[in-house]
């Protein structure tokens, strides 16, 4: 048991620790320095537990292949967030080990998430890291739009946490249960459990909108712009994973050809094609990563609305070289932004001069993001193509292929000024993290060669929820 | 058909990576130059075991097989026949003559010009070699980012709005490749190419996933109305860049066509080869008339290979022996040509700085050496007789006239408006007045070490084709045999045997 719980207890004891430290010495930064390796053990742990299954706390936490996969996703994205926020500009000093510790508490409601096996816990979880997450997006020194992005992520938060209590209700009161295992044994279709359909897609509305998933995402892309640069890089990916592992355990409650599963796909379709068009128009890198995680939620949903374990495993992959991906490009958005303000593409101007290490990354990470092989993004998205085409919403996988057609544009436009341009002014570019940089963009590019190793385990989680 | 010990076509592939990681490490310009051109000599010594191809086979040879991604059934699996044997041999050639014709054209970011060359011979000779469809469709799209920062990095004014062009175009029409891909997987439980290729599939999926396969390589080759980005892209795009658009991508179209089209949408290649011959004489004629009034030398050369590649297209659908023989020596051919003629522009550009035609007329008097390959590659690009492009044109016309009277007829003006807009070409650079060329010096040794073996192959084949033609005969015997027994379309009667009499071949064919 200790085992099968480690990352999550480790991270809880770092956690106390930073708490603890603060406390004694208040306003001082005492998580600075060992952070990352703190966040490299939990690594480690998620890594060490992967084989392990429990059901524990009354039938109320899972252990499984799935959870497993995601909390070593979730700790390696909070290991790159944790390091990334090291040095913030817009940050100040006296809250920096706040700062910190909100960001691993916040991570750790993820892990909680990852395993929750019932409609409350689920809900407790998700509340630890959405509460967590409020408080870290004002965290920008003096600026006034971290301030609205700060209510507007409360608010539409709020609202959305509403309609999934509400929904919570429904699903209760005709179901009888709360237990994930239960309700799988459940009906779900509309003409025999209407209220239990209903209460369903009101509770995934809540993980929807964590996911910024279309009609879900109006708060996403002014909460990315608002927030500091590395604020933005944590809350525009991890969250996200918390939300496909819930919406994968639940998706695989429902059939495909249900209006359910159908209602996703529209959702996921109109998701990946505002997002995208939407990008299109955007100046702002940060505005722009914002309208392109509305469009991968999309994506996502393709692997949902396949009704199989390989649907599933697709998500969970996808999921997963997802935030890779989106946290290697905000690696170089932050590193290159010296003051913490926010980049423009033409900030991104002769950046093969000015860092070519950090241009082959940014290059290697929008490309994965658009889909272009050899990229872990390729790679992605061909397994979530595939697990729906003959599933009955082949049309949506043809929407999918053609939104990245769509989609190369704005991607390419950061390509395109770090490689095309030529530098506007003499502005020098901080070296640091360019070890870390390029070690992401390797693993991107390995993944996207072999992802074989790596898919097992996603392989696996599906298996375990579909046999 | 036995794994060869030594993997040539993985060694093929990625020695251009392992130079180019290579490169990174070099410093100075010469030695990153020098180095490059070792590499591609290599590379051409890599493949001089493909000289034991076994002519007699029309299967897929030097085949290697690996587990890739065993859940979802990829394979890494390399082989060819004797079609991607002679795209492969023509990418790798090419790669010593690039780095040869930049050696002064490109003066600036010298070693990433470098690698991104080398990055495009991996990705091209990949896609020819592989036989795992999610591995062609891995290396189809790979390619798309050097060729894009050619142009983009290294390109002329208009560059940008170039390089965005030909990326969104071909991307654009590569995405419901993959979704056809996809839809074979799913009727047919692999992504091998070799075992797709003995399934028959509904025509419904036929239909569709030809159009969906058609789109993607009608914009490659690229077939009227599809063919706005070539000359945009290769206005702008450097001289190496020109040469491997036009010598190797355009190419991976037509290679496509056959290698896909035809084996899997056979029932659907018949629906609508009326229509994609329609389209291919479109390209013939639309090219050939656009291309007599550019200005811009390279704008002209652009047309022209529209024309060309139209006459693949042509030969491709016609089904037929000699169609289908011409399509491939055309492509072949093609590539030889005009990657020659694009590399004499370039030259010209280095002397002229101008790609104008008026900029740069008059050179007989002055630079004899030059007009005389100009002069024989324009002769190759109208088809003269005697040059390698007269046997493509010539097999494919014949194919088309056994096919009908109209199609041969309106490819005739084709092969007319070639050598108008050819001839002019040359009698304007050779003899147009006012004179541009007595400042310029006539070609240097390296211009000479680079122009020769192309003009070598022009004549080699045109003189003797008989070496090539079978080299690819057993393998379109097989994909027409493979083809008429699944659509019981055959083709119309073959009263002329050209390619067997000694007309065409020379002694050879009579021993």
């Amino acid at each position: 048991m200790t085992l099968a719980l480690l990352p999550e207890i480790l991270l809880l004891g770092l956690i106390v620790l930073i708490f603890c430290l603060v406390v004694a010495k208040p306003g001082k930064d005492v998580a600075g320095t060992w952070l990352p390796v703190g966040c490299l053990a939990v690594l480690a742990a998620a890594g060490a537990s992967l084989g392990q299954s429990a059901l524990l706390f009354g039938g109320t936490y899972q252990v499984d292949p799935l959870s497993q996969f995601m909390k070593m996703a979730v700790a390696l994205g909070l290991f790159i967030a944790v390091t990334n926020s090291r040095g913030q500009a817009t940050l100040k000093d006296e809250v920096r080990a706040d700062y910190s510790m909100l960001l691993c508490l916040s991570a750790w409601g993820l892990m909680l998430l990852a395993s929750a096996v019932e409609l409350m816990t689920i809900y407790i979880s998700l509340e630890i890291s959405s509460y967590a997450l409020y408080a870290l997006i004002p965290l920008r020194a003096g600026d006034k739009r971290a301030a609205e992005a700060g209510i507007k992520y409360v608010l539409f938060g709020a609202a959305a946490t509403a309609v999934s209590l509400y929904g919570f209700a429904y699903i209760t009161a005709s179901q009888h249960t709360t237990f994930l295992a239960e309700l799988t044994t459940k009906q779900w279709d509309f003409a025999t459990n209407p209220g239990a359909l209903v209460g369903l897609i009101m509770f995934m509305a809540g993980f929807m909108y964590k996911l910024a998933l279309f009609p879900f995402h109006f708060w996403c892309p002014d909460v990315y712009q608002g927030t500091s640069n590395e604020t933005a890089a944590y809350a525009a990916t991890l969250p996200k994973l918390g939300a496909v592992v819930i919406l994968v355990r639940l998706a695989s409650l429902l059939v495909p050809g249900q209006p359910g599963m159908t209602i996703l796909a529209v959702l996921g379709a109109v998701s990946m094609t505002f997002g995208n068009l939407s990008a299109l128009v955007q100046d702002d890198v940060k505005r722009m990563l914002g309208y392109s995680s509305i469009a991968h939620a999309g994506y996502v949903t393709i692997g949902l609305v396949a009704g199989t374990a390989e649907g599933l495993a697709s998500a969970s992959f996808y999921a997963l070289v997802y935030i890779l991906m989106n946290l290697t490009c905000f690696w170089v958005v932050c590193h290159l932004s010296k003051d913490g303000r926010n980049m423009r593409y033409a900030d991104l101007d002769g950046l093969h001069q000015r860092s070519p290490v950090f241009a082959f990354v940014l290059a290697v990470a929008a490309f994965s993001l658009v889909g272009l092989p050899p990229t872990a993004g390729f790679m992605g998205k061909l397994f979530l193509l595939t697990a729906a085409w003959g599933r009955g919403y082949d049309w949506l996988v043809i929407i999918a292929a053609l939104n990245t057609a769509i989609s190369i544009y704005f991607y390419l436009s950061l390509v395109r000024h770090a490689y095309t341009h030529d530098p506007s002014s003499a502005s020098e570019t901080k070296n640091s993290g360019l070890a870390l940089g390029t070690l992401f963009a390797a693993v991107l590019l390995a993944l996207g060669i072999l992802p074989g190793p790596v898919y097992e385990l996603a392989a696996q989680a599906g298996k375990s929820l579909l046999p | 058909m036995t794994a060869s010990s030594f993997p040539v076509l993985s060694a093929l592939i990625f020695f251009p990576l392992a130079a180019s990681l290579a490169l990174l490490a070099v410093k100075g310009e010469e030695a990153v130059r020098r180095l490059t051109l070792a590499a591609g000599l290599a590379e051409i010594t890599l493949a001089l075991p493909l000289a034991g191809f076994d002519l007699a086979s029309g299967g897929f040879q030097f085949v290697e097989k690996a587990s890739w991604v065993p859940q979802w059934g990829l394979t890494y699996h390399l082989g060819i026949d004797g079609i991607s044997l002679l795209m492969i041999l023509l990418t790798v050639a090419l790669l010593p003559l690039c780095v040869l014709c930049s050696w002064h054209y490109i003066s600036r970011r010298i070693k990433e010009f470098h690698i991104v060359l080398l990055l495009m011979t991996s990705a091209c000779v990949g896609v020819f070699a592989a036989l795992d469809f999610v591995l062609f469709y891995l290396f189809w799209e790979a390619m798309l980012v050097p060729m894009y920062l050619l142009i983009a990095v290294w390109g002329g004014p208009n560059k940008r709005y170039a390089s965005i062009k030909f990326f969104l175009y071909t991307l654009a029409g590569s995405t419901l490749l993959l979704v056809a891909i996809i839809a074979f997987y799913a009727a047919g439980g692999t992504f091998s190419i070799p075992e797709l290729m003995t399934k028959t599939f509904s025509p419904r999926l036929q239909f569709w996933a030809f159009l969906a396969m058609a789109l993607a390589f009608a914009i490659k080759c690229p077939m009227f109305p599809f063919h706005t980005w070539l000359p945009a892209a290769h206005v702008e795009a450097p001289t190496a860049g020109s040469v491997l658009l036009a010598s190797v991508l355009l190419k991976m179209g037509t290679y496509g066509f056959l290698r896909f089209c035809m084996p899997l949408t056979p029932d659907a290649c018949v629906t609508f080869a009326p229509l994609m011959i329609a389209l291919s004489l479109a390209s013939i004629l639309y090219g050939g008339v656009i291309a007599l009034g550019q200005k811009d030398m390279k704008k002209l050369i652009a047309y022209s290979s529209v024309g060309h590649m139209g006459f693949v297209t042509l030969g491709i659908f016609l089904f037929s022996q000699r169609g289908v023989e011409g399509a491939v020596m055309q492509m072949l051919n093609h590539g030889i040509t005009t990657g020659g003629l694009f590399m004499l522009v370039g030259a010209a550009y280095e002397r002229s700085h101008s790609r104008e035609i008026s900029e740069n007329m008059g050179l007989g008097k002055y630079l004899p050496a030059y007009m005389f390959f100009f002069g024989l590659f324009s002769l190759s690009s109208l088809g003269f007789p005697g040059t390698n492009s007269f046997v493509g044109e010539a097999l494919v016309l014949v194919g088309a006239f056994q096919e009908s009277l109209l199609v041969g007829g309106l490819a005739i003006p084709g092969a007319m408006l070639a050598a108008a807009y050819m001839l002019r070409l040359l009698q304007k650079l050779a003899w147009g007045e006012p004179g541009k060329g007595a400042t310029f010096t006539d070609l240097c040794p390296r211009e000479w070490i680079y122009l020769a073996p192309l003009a070598v192959f022009v004549l080699y084949i045109g003189l003797a084709p008989t070496m090539t033609l079978k080299v690819m005969d057993p393998s379109i015997d097989k994909l027409l045999k493979d083809f008429s027994a699944r659509t019981e379309y055959t083709a119309t009667a073959r009263p002329i045997n050209l390619a067997h009499t000694p007309v065409m071949n020379g002694k050879e064919a009579n021993q």
